[in-house]
């Protein structure tokens, strides 16, 4: 039990671990910002406007909604993950 | 015994045969093996059965229905139901799994050191889950007795004692790679028939592609106009503005906070493993819920022209329509004695009644192939992947309801002393009770299955989200917060759902209360959820700071490393 209570020890522990957590916050608020856009103003909020935009045969805020933002969210947790794989290891707090 | 009936039952028995025999061989000895898979689930399988675990009956039977009810309006569903994916793989799943415990309660109590916090959330689990798995196992009812003409209360014993059989024996080990299974019928089911519509209706087999090229989407909105009907494309038709962001919010936090989605993190070997596997899940659902817009285009088409402006006596000839009527989930009424059948929409102008009196939209899915007189295999297949959707998602239910009850509350807080031995025994009999109890209700559903379903949504979002991800993001959050928090969020969200259902579920002749502010009983999780968030972050700062350890317990879910070691193992 006490082994898992305890920040890891790495080297330069303390600093490293709140870069990289300094990180991870700005990569989150980047994705969530997307997330939201993509979601709430371009899919919602913005429909009036982009549903008089036409992709190939459909108003662009309906596809938005019913299929271009489900896609986005796939690449957009995909991303994270690759990404944070690189700041696991740049501030060594890797398995 | 006609053809459909035939490849039904030969389906039914070869699926059913395969899940058995993955619960046997998947058997376990051990509480992490029943709770948590011995976590070595390698990420690609625990996506797959995350997706399997996710698509409920509701998804698979249900959603692509109410889409085409709903037109654009329908992204509610598709938005929601997809969007939490974002939310749970950012902010909550890769700590979760850091912090490798076996439950959601488990999280709850120790972050927040306190017994109340964690009951609280156990019951709330309990609750949440048990709401849910009722509308599976009838869903199982539903399909058995559609496709294969038995009485629905046969068709739910069948379920409940194929669930039993692997969630006993085999917990969530068996449970995680019966899904596995389950995911791979239940996708096939559902792009078959929609490739062969998309191939038959506009000669591109992708439906995807089909949608943007073809004409499908001009054609349904022409149609609908001409007959009194909002254009498809239009938003903001069927609900308003306002709450269609509150409904999408309260889905997709409700999506991250479910305790059966949660949990399946907790079953994979590190961090890393986590952070892809929800990648993989949404990818996995993804494939249907970029499907199931586009086969509610076509079904809307298809019914409506093979309806509209024909005669009675034709229409009362084709073999779906007959099976359907019986169901009484079909009808139609020759209002002016033409014997022709006319479909008309609230804005029609030319004085004709509608004259299709009942659609209910459970039968757009099941009834598409028929009506696209696809072949019989294909139609069987369609209720194997209904019976699949349906018991993997009951199962995961099951496990939460168990672990809840067996882990949370019996051997965290009534008998900590328990040996190992005795809790897996505890944990196998509370989920074969679990198993009774909502086969029960799939015979005795109560009478508002579906308005249940928003208050899982709603508590989830106004209850566990919040608490979460603040446990893992302020580290000033206490437990005086997080309990204040979540009793404002789930009584707040409880009550508004109850006064506004009050007509089906106490009977009272007009809802008690409308809306809120122009939120629906279905988006009202998220007030709760934003009242949960302020009322936790201001008590604690009013309070004591967590002690020390707790603050180390929170930078250290921050960090991957150490979570392969880490186990529950006190």
């Amino acid at each position: 039990m006490a082994s898992t209570r305890k920040v890891a020890v790495v080297e330069g522990g303390e600093e490293m671990a709140v870069a990289y957590w300094k990180a991870n916050i700005r990569l989150i608020g980047i994705l969530l910002g997307i997330w939201f856009f993509v979601s709430f103003i371009a899919g919602y909020l913005m429909a009036g406007i982009f549903n008089n935009i036409s992709l190939g045969q459909v108003p662009l805020s309906f596809w938005i909604v019913q299929q271009g933002a489900i896609m986005t969210f796939v690449v957009l947790i995909f991303v994270y993950a690759v990404v944070m794989d690189r700041y696991d290891q740049r501030f060594n707090v890797h398995e | 015994m006609s053809a459909v009936e035939i490849w039904t039952w030969s389906l039914v028995l070869l699926t059913f045969g395969i899940y058995i025999y993955i619960g046997y061989a998947s058997r376990v000895g051990d509480t992490k093996g029943f709770y948590v898979a011995g976590q070595g689930v390698p990420a690609l399988a625990n996506g797959a059965a995350t997706a399997a675990d996710w698509m409920s009956a509701a998804s698979f039977i249900s959603m692509a229905g109410l889409i085409s009810v709903l037109g654009f309006d329908g992204a509610i569903y598709l938005l929601g139901w997809t969007g939490g994916y974002v939310l749970l793989a950012l902010l909550l799943a890769p700590y979760l799994r850091k912090f490798a415990k076996y439950t959601v309660p488990d999280f709850v109590g120790d972050r927040y050191y306190s017994s109340t916090a964690r009951t609280i959330a156990a019951v709330a689990a309990v609750f949440i889950s048990i709401t849910y798995v009722a509308g599976q196992m009838r869903g199982v009812g539903v399909v058995f007795s559609r496709f294969l003409g038995m009485s629905i209360e046969v068709g739910v014993v069948v379920g409940m004692i194929i669930v039993a059989f692997f969630a006993v024996i085999g917990g969530m080990k068996g449970i995680t790679w019966t899904q596995v299974a389950q995911y791979s019928v239940l996708i096939i089911a559902f792009l078959i028939p929609v490739i062969a519509i998309s191939a038959q209706l506009t000669g591109n087999p992708i439906p995807q592609l089909a949608l943007i090229t073809s004409d499908l989407v001009p054609r349904l909105n022409q149609i609908q106009v001409e007959l009194g009907f909002n254009e498809y494309t239009q938003p903001f038709a069927n609900r308003s503005m306002i709450d269609v962001i509150a409904i999408t919010i309260a889905l997709m936090a409700g999506t991250a906070g479910l305790p059966h989605v949660i949990v399946r993190f907790y079953t994979v070997p590190n961090v890393r493993a986590a952070r892809y596997s929800a990648g993989w899940a949404l990818l996995f659902i993804s494939l249907l819920y970029l499907s199931a817009p586009i086969l509610a285009i076509f079904a809307r088409t298809n019914l409506l022209e093979s309806l509209n402006n024909k005669p009675i006596a034709e229409i009362q000839e084709l073999s779906w329509v007959q099976s359907w009527s019986r169901t009484g989930l079909l009808a139609f009424e020759d209002k002016n004695g033409d014997g022709i059948l006319q479909i008309r929409g609230p804005k029609a102008t030319d004085g004709i009644a509608n004259e299709l009196t009942k659609l209910d939209n459970d039968i757009i899915v099941l009834s598409t192939p028929e009506v696209a007189q696809l072949a019989p295999f294909i139609i069987a297949l369609m209720a194997a992947g209904g019976l699949a959707a349906a018991l993997s998602t009951a199962s995961g239910l099951l496990l939460v309801v168990s672990s809840s009850l067996a882990h949370d509350l019996y051997y965290r807080l009534i008998n900590p002393r328990a040996t190992e031995e005795r809790r897996l025994l505890v944990g196998r009999i509370v989920i074969f009770g679990a198993v009774v109890v909502a086969g029960y209700f799939g015979i005795n559903p109560p009478g508002f299955v579906a308005e249940v379903v928003a208050f899982a949504f709603g508590l989830a979002a106004a209850s566990f989200f919040p608490i979460i991800l603040l446990g893992i993001f302020d580290k000033r959050a206490n437990s005086q917060g997080a309990i204040a928090g979540m009793l404002v969020g789930l009584i707040f969200t409880a009550v508004m759902i109850l006064m506004m259902q009050s007509v089906r579920i106490f009977g009272t002749a007009e809802p008690l209360m409308g809306n809120f502010l122009g939120i629906s009983a279905q988006g009202i999780g998220t007030i709760g959820m934003i009242l949960n968030f302020v009322v936790t972050l201001i008590v604690s700062r009013m309070t004591a700071p967590p002690p020390a350890e707790i603050q180390e317990l929170v930078e250290s879910v921050r960090i991957p490393r150490g979570a392969g070691a880490a186990s529950a193992h006190d």
